[in-house]
């Protein structure tokens, strides 16, 4: 066997050739977009994972002192606030970057994964979401479990999670569901890194525009010119 | 319950008074609360303005 033929065999080089075949490293961090991306509807992507950004670092020091901190220090309640406030903004942008594209039928030309890979981001944080309100050690904690309970039973998917056991929502919480949702968001921007930026619909008349990554028109400013956002 | 107290003393000097119970809003068989009404309703808003407020910067093409 060729020592190509060797290196070919492993796992490692079968890996890297796939990952500079599909993302070269031009593509995985572009300084260039197509000149349809000058608009505020496509910044929302970017501000649902900013806010992830902060939910993950608020999250982890939250996990430093535990689920009761909140209730005895005024430090605890500013982070805690800070992981509330930082969620729900993640919501926020994600359900306008949802119907963003689910309006410019971001599916097209071959993303559909990266569509489906974002759905399911979406449901999977809505279950952190959930699996947070649980961890909230109070009332509303232990109203929101007992509904829960009738509400997933009644679905059938009951016996597979105890949404009344708290050390388990706790540790769904804080690694199962983070994991999920951070593989997921990886998957999703890769995939857009590797499809390009759907572009909106042509107007009647108006030439479609390309979908490939390849096809990137060429934004930056002019020599000399004035600099632009894109 | 001293340190309870002094947790929860932010609460009471919030500029929205939140330490009540929510306020519902019923049409018939549909029922939201304020709160959740007015997010979705900003969410769409601001979904309007991305869409029509000019993205600051020249486009080069």
């Amino acid at each position: 066997m060729s020592v190509e033929a060797k290196q070919k065999a492993q796992w490692s080089a079968r890996v890297r050739e796939s990952a500079e075949k599909n993302l070269p490293p031009s593509q995985l961090l572009p300084d260039e977009q197509p000149v349809y991306v000058h608009s505020w509807i496509y910044v929302f992507g970017v501000l649902t994972i900013a806010a992830f950004g902060v939910v993950l670092v608020s999250g982890l020091w939250l996990s430093l002192k535990g689920p009761t901190w909140w209730h005895t220090s005024s430090i605890g309640l500013f982070v805690n606030s800070l992981h509330l406030w930082s969620a729900e903004l993640f919501f926020f942008f994600m359900v306008i970057h949802l119907w963003g594209k689910f309006w410019m039928a971001a599916w097209r030309g071959n993303r559909s994964m990266t569509w489906v890979t974002g759905s399911v981001a979406f449901l999977a944080s809505i279950g952190t979401a959930f699996t947070g309100y649980l961890s909230q050690q109070n009332f509303a904690s232990q109203w929101i479990a007992s509904e829960g309970k009738d509400g997933l039973n009644a679905a059938g998917i009951g016996a597979f999670f105890n949404v009344l056991n708290f050390g388990q929502m706790l540790m769904w919480h804080i690694v199962l569901m983070p994991l999920v949702v951070g593989a997921l968001i990886v998957i999703h921007v890769l995939l857009v890194r590797k499809h390009g930026v759907v572009p909106p619909y042509p107007l009647e008349g108006q030439t479609e525009f390309d979908t490939g990554p390849e096809t990137v028109v060429d934004v930056k400013p002019p020599s000399g010119g004035e600099g632009g956002a894109s | 319950m001293g340190a309870m107290r002094a947790a929860a003393a932010p609460l009471s000097t919030a500029i929205v008074n939140l330490n009540h119970p929510a306020h519902y809003i019923h049409w018939g068989w549909f029922q939201i609360s304020v709160a959740n009404l007015l997010v979705i309703v900003l969410m769409l808003v601001v979904f309007v303005l991305a869409l029509f407020v000019p993205f600051p910067g020249r486009r080069f093409q």
